[in-house]
């Protein structure tokens, strides 16, 4: 897991993601707070939070699907604040959606034809694609079957509305890496999943990362992104209250607050 | 008929031969590859071969041109509908906007039929996308209705301005060199279109375009460009209509505000009911009802409106899933009584 980390020392690596400041209200409501934080090229950051505490508004802000009240966004050192969700994407900027958005009446592999016709695609050739696009089925079966649709099954072809919870989810990972990204912003791609997917799901995650994708992952399954995260980010009332290494944030009185009033946080993570 | 069939029941199973040809087509026999001809050649054949049955009688030849002209917008209706999304009801705008090109680059500019209809039709289909553009964030009825404005408005603005002719519109467009041509021109087009859109949604580009229509957030999240597509699907159904509009003022010899009519936005809507959405062929099918339909109802009279408005009833209440659905399914399955 360390093996992408260790390629860059953390303190001097320029930062893929930076955000600076970010601010969204709906009506009175504070949806975001003067959020700030950094991700490194090969970090994995957790975001946590309580049920409504500006995660999944934190997601859309940064990859454009919201307009922000103030704050900067900026990725590979370009300013990305304002700029249209798909010219966000073309720039290795990719997203997965909490409630899944596959197209379900087509078949799996076919879901992967529309990123797959997209211009970042076209020019990379896909995950792992070696330049030019080539037959778009061919490439969507592949990737399919590299996180863990399994090629000879009958899984690939099936249509998606038939595909269980732990497929579909696979199957958002696969959109973005359909689009060879640089960051995958995961929200909550661990929720619904039962404990054999879940078992499968987090090496997926951990071989993503070493292959050199940075993430973002906004969880509530705490136990299973702990294990992953090199650094967390607690969110409460769309403010961010805490910053650190697991052990740090699950040390931390406010967090404790957040999450459980003033019990003990031991017991559950 | 239950008591015919005590301790029977109905079994409907899908023959082998859609399995297999699904998409895929791995078509084992001639037996096959009849099998799912047939229904192209008596399509495309029987079109063709309409003028030359029509040829005694002018008058529904003349029905037979109509019929391909709201074939066209039926078209491009179901294709705007049931793959990009968007509910169309800018027909009148189409066929208008088709129809004063071609007939003021025909007075106006001198250019032959041959000249003036590919023209209209793309710059048409340019012009109608622009004034369109503004509206394709729009969704449902909200575009639906926005959409009906322009032909009303279109209308409107020629009269009070008197431009373009005003309400006398342009007179003296030059007419098809024969009723063949003109017979012919509409129906070689309609069979082209028909058959490529067919094959454009099937393509991955296709898929992009359904993906828009059921899943937009997740084409934005694909890194594409939703209004693009919109966009150019909003340019090829206005470029069908604008087709249809400049042939429709060539066959009149002249373009004039009543091609704003409000006919041009429902029927082929009606249409496409009637037909089968989603099929691209079903509003072809559709027109080739319902327009003979109209025509034949001209004995009632004034009430020609309301039997029209039964007949229509009929067909969605019995058949909402259209003709075309309905006989395709049908003739992808076979059906016998087996015992329970």
């Amino acid at each position: 897991m360390a093996a992408a980390r260790a390629q860059m020392s953390p303190d001097q690596a320029q930062p893929l993601l930076s955000v600076r400041g970010l601010n969204k209200t709906f009506g009175g409501v504070q949806a975001l707070a003067e959020v700030s934080f950094e991700v490194r090229p090969g970090d994995i950051l957790g975001v946590i939070g309580p049920n409504g505490s500006g995660k999944t508004t934190l997601v859309n802000a940064i990859t454009g699907f919201i307009k922000l009240d103030s704050g900067r966004v900026s990725f590979q050192g370009r300013d990305i604040t304002g700029w249209a969700p798909h010219k966000i994407v073309n720039r290795g900027l990719t997203r997965t959606f909490q409630v899944m958005r596959p197209y379900f009446s087509l078949p799996a592999f076919k879901n992967l034809i529309v990123p797959l016709f997209s211009n970042r695609a076209r020019r990379t050739g896909g995950w792992r694609g070696g330049g030019r696009l080539g037959s778009r089925d061919t490439v969507a079966v592949d990737i399919l079957e590299e996180i863990g649709f399994e090629r000879e099954s009958y899984v690939p072809y099936k249509v998606a509305s038939s595909l269980p919870t732990g497929y579909l989810k696979r199957l958002e990972l696969a959109r973005c890496l359909a689009l060879r990204p640089e960051l995958i912003i995961c929200d909550e791609v661990f929720s619904g999943l039962s404990m054999s997917e879940m078992a499968s799901m987090v090496p997926l995650m951990e071989k993503l990362n070493l292959e050199g994708i940075t993430l973002i992952m906004v969880e509530h399954r705490l136990r299973e992104l702990f294990r992953l995260a090199t650094r967390v980010l607690v969110m409460n009332f769309g403010a961010k209250i805490a910053e650190g290494t697991p052990e740090e944030v699950m040390a931390d009185e406010q967090v404790k607050e957040a999450y459980f009033g003033s019990e003990e946080v031991y017991g559950y993570v | 008929m239950a008591r015919h069939h005590e301790g029977m029941r109905k079994e409907r199973l899908d023959r082998g031969i859609k399995v297999r040809s699904d998409g895929v087509y791995a078509v084992g026999s001639w037996r096959e590859m009849a099998f799912l001809l047939a229904p192209r050649l008596v399509l495309i054949l029987g079109l063709l071969a309409l003028p030359l049955a029509l040829a005694q009688a002018p008058y529904w030849q003349k029905v037979l041109s109509i019929i391909c002209i709201y074939a066209l917008l039926a078209i491009g209706f179901d294709f705007l509908a049931h793959f990009v999304g968007l509910v169309s009801l800018g027909g009148a705008l189409y066929i208008g906007v088709g129809a004063y090109l071609a007939a003021l680059l025909n007075t106006e500019l001198g250019l032959p039929v041959w000249a003036t209809i590919p023209l209209a039709t793309v710059l048409g289909g340019g012009v109608c996308t622009l004034l369109l553009w503004p509206c394709l964030p729009l969704r449902g009825v909200y575009f639906a209705i926005v959409s009906l404005m322009f032909p009303l408005l279109a209308s409107r603005i020629i009269e009070a301005l008197d431009v373009f002719g005003g309400t006398d519109g342009v007179i003296g467009v030059a007419g098809f060199p024969g009723v063949w041509v003109e017979q012919y021109l509409l129906v070689v087009c309609l069979l082209l279109i028909l058959f490529g859109l067919r094959r454009l949604v099937n393509e991955d580009v296709g898929l992009v375009f359904r993906g828009v229509k059921d899943n937009d957030q997740a084409v934005k999240a694909s890194g594409i460009n939703i209004t693009t597509f919109k966009a150019l699907g909003v340019f090829i159904a206005a470029s069908l209509g604008c087709l249809g509009g400049a042939i429709l003022a060539h066959i009149y010899n002249w373009a004039g505000i009543s091609q704003f009519a409000l006919d041009f936005s429902i029927i082929p809507i009606a249409a496409t009911v009637v037909g089968g959405g989603g099929t691209l062929v079903g509003p072809v099918i559709g027109c080739l009802i319902l327009v003979p339909i109209s025509e034949l109802l001209r004995d009632f009279g004034t009430l020609r409106i309301a039997v029209y408005a039964l007949i229509l009833m009929a067909f969605i209440v019995f058949k909402s899933e259209g003709l075309m659905s309905f006989g395709a399914r049908k003739y992808n399955q076979s059906e016998s009584w087996v015992e329970i």
